[in-house]
């Protein structure tokens, strides 16, 4: 068996320091597009050069390294308690050494536990599947764009929004315009059409786990998420709000079956520092993405 | 070309910026986030005045380490959210004569009302640049009640250099949030009002 305090604590330093390449090669091409010496493209290159100091110190990215979140999936009939006790351990060690700031606070006392751990953190997703790989996503999203996310009921009085995906796609163009200023843009936004409360939200958040280079395997979604992208970026709310070219870096779309009575679109949004880690364990083999 | 602000500074030089400059920020800055903000409103601690007064404050809960030695190192120092400290902001420019608040995302109309008044500009930071404005940090002066709220929220007392920032709201009432807010709500509608005849 291996040893995931380990596996939990390279894929935490790498999530936290290093920004993945699908992320990074699109803030590299937008960078482009942007007017030269605009504060635009300014703000992209300090963008820039942050992900690469972060790499090359070991530094997290940003000092708001996210609620940790680990999306497990096993083979099936294995028992998750004892890597997720493992992932706990890893946790509290990856912020003892200054790669998580401490983000767990009780809402009533309002006291920080200090470790990451307690009141239901780490979160945990379990999944089962046919392989015989052992494979943790880990995402550490912050809470500045958290806090921007949405829920729609349609039909949307306000948005004049049917449901249809005319509508769902007014709700994501809403929820982006909303967004501006509190998000950390340019972002990636993860939507999902369906469900019910909660698991429409938690479907939507999964998006984000979700190569940007990566095309839906539903063609309706994949031109959905195609349009939303290009009709986003016309806002032209640009990096941190300040104008410019760019608005999101990616639009990932899933969906749920629904109840008749209820159509729910929720938005994931996510600054653009998109910290997504994968570990894959195959026997002694670890492969870390 | 980038305007060099150096803290602490007078009303005077504060005025001269405008909305939409960039900046690089040398001297000092002190971090106050949520708890802070609520605790300078509501106990009015007199031994923040001499320290805050001509400076800035910073919307920032860093990533701090301990070295062996006892010095505090920044690891990480991006700016957090400012909206949340809109309640408090405008006393706070008023009883502690600041002359810029340091953030990300702007602020409202009481604040940009105490901004004018008062002398002060709002500086917006790089969401997310943590690393690279840690690097800014040369050092530590001091912090203050650590113990009270916790590493995120604690007055840490910083003496930084080129620190980059965009005035995003000046002492004249202007507002670049404003401005995007108002351009970007007229491209939405036309966006919304095209699906009807497709």
């Amino acid at each position: 068996m291996q040893n995931f305090v380990e596996i939990g604590l390279e894929l935490i330093k790498r999530c936290s320091t290093d920004l993945p390449p699908d992320v990074e090669k699109r803030l590299r091409e937008w960078r482009d597009r942007e007017e030269a010496s605009s504060t635009a493209r300014n703000v992209l290159d300090v963008i820039l050069k942050n992900i690469e100091i972060a790499r090359q110190e070991g530094t997290p990215i940003c000092q708001d390294t996210g609620l940790v979140t680990f999306y497990l999936t096993l083979p099936r009939g294995m028992n998750a308690e004892g890597i997720k006790g493992d992932l706990v351990e890893a946790v509290k060690k990856a912020t003892a050494l200054g790669l998580l700031r401490p983000n767990a606070v009780d809402p009533v006392t309002g006291k920080n536990s200090g470790d990451n751990t307690g009141g239901g953190l780490p979160y945990f997703s379990v999944e089962y599947h046919d392989g015989d790989e052992i494979v943790i996503e880990l995402m550490q999203k912050g809470g500045g764009c958290e806090n921007c996310g949405a829920q729609y009921r349609l039909p949307d009085q306000r948005l004049k929004a049917g449901r249809d995906l005319d509508g769902v796609e007014k709700c994501v163009l809403d929820a982006v315009f909303q967004a501006q200023g509190f998000g950390c843009a340019p972002g990636v936004v993860g939507v999902c059409i369906g469900g019910d409360r909660a698991h429409s939200y938690l479907h939507a958040k999964k998006q984000l786990l979700r190569s940007l280079d990566d095309k839906n395997e539903d063609p309706v979604l994949a031109e959905l998420e195609e349009r939303l992208y290009e009709k986003l970026n016309r806002l032209k709310i640009g990096p941190m709000g300040f104008g410019g070219n760019t608005t999101v870096l990616g639009v990932k779309v899933g969906k749920l079956h629904r109840h008749p009575a209820s159509f729910f679109v929720s938005i994931s949004y996510c600054c653009w520092a998109d910290r997504k880690r994968k570990a894959i364990v195959k026997g002694s083999d670890v492969q870390i993405y | 070309m980038a305007i060099e602000v150096r803290l602490p500074t007078d009303e005077n030089f504060i005025r001269s910026l405008k909305v939409g400059d960039e900046v690089l920020i040398t001297g000092t800055l002190v971090t106050a986030r949520d708890m802070a903000h609520k605790f300078m409103v509501e106990k009015r601690p007199e031994f923040l005045k001499d320290i805050l007064r001509g400076t800035a404050i910073y919307h920032c809960g860093p990533v701090v380490r301990k070295e062996q030695s006892g010095e505090y190192r920044i690891i990480a120092a991006g700016p957090t959210t400012s909206s949340r400290e809109e309640p408090y902001q405008a006393s706070v420019i008023e009883q502690y004569k600041i002359v810029g608040v340091i953030g990300k995302g702007g602020m409202g109309e009481k604040t940009s009302e105490a901004l004018k008044k008062f002398g002060a500009v709002y500086f917006h930071a790089v969401g997310g640049a943590g690393s690279l404005l840690a690097k800014c940090v040369k050092k530590v002066k001091d912090v203050l009640m650590l113990e009270e709220f916790g590493s995120p929220e604690a007055f840490w007392v910083l003496e930084v250099e080129n620190f980059p920032a965009v005035v995003t709201m000046d002492a004249h009432g202007g507002s670049l949030h404003r401005q995007v807010l108002k351009e970007s709500e007229a491209r939405l509608k036309e966006i919304l009002e095209s699906f009807g005849t497709r």
